[in-house]
């Protein structure tokens, strides 16, 4: 593992059978994300970018190749070790939120903590960090029907980092907001990549979004750009 | 905690279908509850009878009487301590809809062999005492309004004439499972007037009623009392009174089969009705699924949500059923007089709609577990809400 870098991938390909047809989504991808960075992964639809963020965050198994996070080879990981492993290193932002209905802002960015053994005291304590970096703690009591979507996008975002994670894994974070509450996500995890130094892999075709990366890589066809594109 | 109160909010999550689902299992488990409670009533002259007493009768049928002769020969017989006898009198009181059991007995030794049958110690002298007199049941009381004093005529079925008795005694049983619906009187009052009506039906009886020493002899003895009666003009048949009253029972068997089918059914209805919800409920939810498993949740996790939403469904419904039943069988009791002697519902009945609705909760979670478990976390995460 290279110094100061957090993910390593090798070679790494994935296909999927449609059917009788073998369809390859990524092919022999290498890649190198350095601690404490904000990467945006671009591409057409059905480039292999989710496929891609998906391996990374240890939710799928690549055919070939191998993931590195933090040390720890994850396509080694038993689907056991995998639950636990990104219950410890990862935290999701999606698209459509995942928030759970029928749970509280407060409960919902509580869930991931639930699997830590924390005390309920220590479990208030985090979530009220976390709910305060968003700048929702008047909304904790609400459940996700009675936020905006920005807000439920904050909230999961909260969710994301409530057990501070190794790495933050995006997948269009802003692909279901209006323009103002897209600009204020995007601007929270700017503050999460250059306050918190959090590490930030995203995935987006939304070029706005990606301007606020520091890296910019693009996927076409399941095949990573040699070159890596760094914003203005 | 947050788990159990995620559980507790799925369950009521579609109000208008868990509470439809609640109330089909609630109807169903008053319904099965009900329907055993029935069986046990069919079965409580079985439950109530003692190993410890033995019935002999004629071998031809039961409708053939024995000669009263027999008697002191039985009694002879090692093993056996107490012999009474008497007749099923099938007497009518007033109209035929007012059916109770009524038999004429040796009253002594009758209410010996019965300690169940509990009567205050004069009342029981009043009876033994007044040949005209008759001892009834608490509960066949209450329903004609009979008190101690009170003359009844009945309209005699296979003893031709009315008769008259007095009640002298009001019994009560010792457990809730004794019939309080019977009416006995003395057996010489009958026969006394059989010998001057029908001289060749007197001296005679309908059964024997033996109580042994050792209920482990029982078949040893029942052998020794048949064979003294071999090759005479009435062989008797004697048999344990549990195997007696178990005769009575398999003449309505296939009354019982019928009942036990329907009790399967209602339970297999009950498991499509909850499976059905529990699979429409996981469907909804396979992207919330998916992203506790992407938040590092496992499939315990995800089994124990789903296996207690449906165990707090079926059980919510069992609860509510089983408390119904009591006021449900109250009334059924009351609609239907006497006719069903003993209807009681026995904590095993309450135990048994409880393990049902468990097994139901439990077998109706395990498709929608697997299919929550097994669900592909980056697909259903792609799902809109």
């Amino acid at each position: 593992m290279q110094k100061g870098s957090i993910v390593e991938i090798r070679n790494l390909s994935k296909s999927y059978r449609r059917g009788s047809e073998i369809i390859s989504v990524l092919k022999g991808i290498n890649l190198t994300i350095g601690e404490g960075e904000f990467l945006a992964i671009m591409g057409p639809s059905g480039s292999g970018k989710s496929t891609l963020l998906n391996l990374i965050a240890g939710l799928d198994k690549p055919d070939e190749g191998s993931i590195i996070v933090a040390g720890i080879d994850i396509t080694r990981l038993s689907e056991n070790e995998l639950a636990r492993w990104r219950a410890d290193h990862v935290g999701f932002i999606f698209q459509f939120y995942n928030l759970i209905p029928v749970l509280t802002a407060f409960e919902n960015v509580e869930l991931p903590l639930l699997l830590k053994g924390l005390s309920g005291p220590e479990r208030y304590e985090h979530v009220m960090t976390a709910l305060k970096i968003v700048n929702l703690t008047h909304r904790m009591n609400h459940y996700p029907k009675e936020l905006s979507g920005g807000e439920q996008q904050r909230v999961a975002i909260a969710r994301a980092v409530v057990t501070d994670p190794t790495i933050i894994v995006a997948d269009e974070p802003t692909g279901d907001l209006d323009k103002t509450s897209a600009e204020d996500v995007l601007e929270l995890m700017t503050r999460l990549n250059e306050e918190y130094g959090k590490t930030i892999i995203m995935v987006t075709h939304d070029p706005r979004a990606a301007r606020r990366a520091k890296v910019i890589r693009h996927l076409d066809k399941g095949i990573l750009d040699a070159t890596a594109e760094t914003p203005s | 905690m947050l788990l159990l109160k995620l559980l507790l909010r799925n369950a009521f999550r579609q109000r208008l279908r868990t509470v439809l689902t609640v109330l089909a299992i609630t109807i169903a488990i008053l319904a099965f509850g009900f329907l055993r409670t029935i069986i046990d009533a069919w079965y409580s002259g079985v439950e109530a009878s003692s190993p410890a007493r033995l019935v002999t009768r004629n071998a031809i049928s039961l409708t053939t009487p024995l000669p009263l002769s027999y008697k002191d020969r039985i009694k002879r017989v090692r093993g056996v301590r107490t012999v009474s006898y008497g007749q099923w009198f099938g007497g009518i009181y007033i109209s035929e809809k007012n059916f109770f059991p009524n038999f004429a007995v040796e009253p002594a030794s009758y209410l010996e062999l019965y300690p169940e049958y509990v009567i205050p110690e004069e009342q029981k002298k009043a009876f033994i005492k007044d040949r005209k007199a008759c001892v009834v049941g608490r509960k066949v009381a209450e329903e004609f309004g009979w008190k101690i004093g009170d003359t009844i005529v009945l309209k005699g079925t296979i003893f031709p004439g009315e008769w008259e008795f007095v009640i002298r005694a009001i019994y009560r049983g010792l457990t809730p499972t004794t019939d309080e619906t019977q009416v006995f009187f003395h057996w010489d009052y009958i026969n006394e007037g059989l010998k001057r009506t029908f001289p060749l039906r007197a001296d005679h009886v309908g059964f024997f009623l033996i109580g042994i020493d050792d209920p482990k002899r029982a078949a040893e003895i029942a052998l020794e009392i048949d064979g003294l009666f071999k090759n005479s003009l009435a062989e008797t048949l004697t048999e344990t009174e549990k195997a007696f009253q178990m005769g009575f029972v398999a003449m309505t068997e296939a009354i019982l089969i019928t009942i036990k089918i329907v009790s399967i059914v209602l339970i297999i209805i009950i498991l499509l009705i909850v499976s059905n919800t529990m699979a429409m409920n996981v469907r909804e939810r396979l992207s919330e699924y998916a992203t506790l498993k992407a938040l590092g949740f496992h499939w315990i996790h995800l089994s124990l949500l789903i296996y207690g939403e449906s165990i707090i469904i079926t059980m919510t419904g069992a609860i509510f059923g089983i408390i119904l039943t009591f006021p449900s069988a109250k009334i059924f009791v009351d609609a239907m007089g006497t006719l069903l002697p003993v209807f009681h519902i026995t904590k095993e009945t309450i135990l048994l709609d409880i393990l049902i609705a468990l097994s139901v909760g439990i077998s109706s979670g395990i498709a929608p577990s697997l299919k929550a478990i097994n669900v592909p976390v980056q697909s259903a995460l792609t799902r809109v809400g």
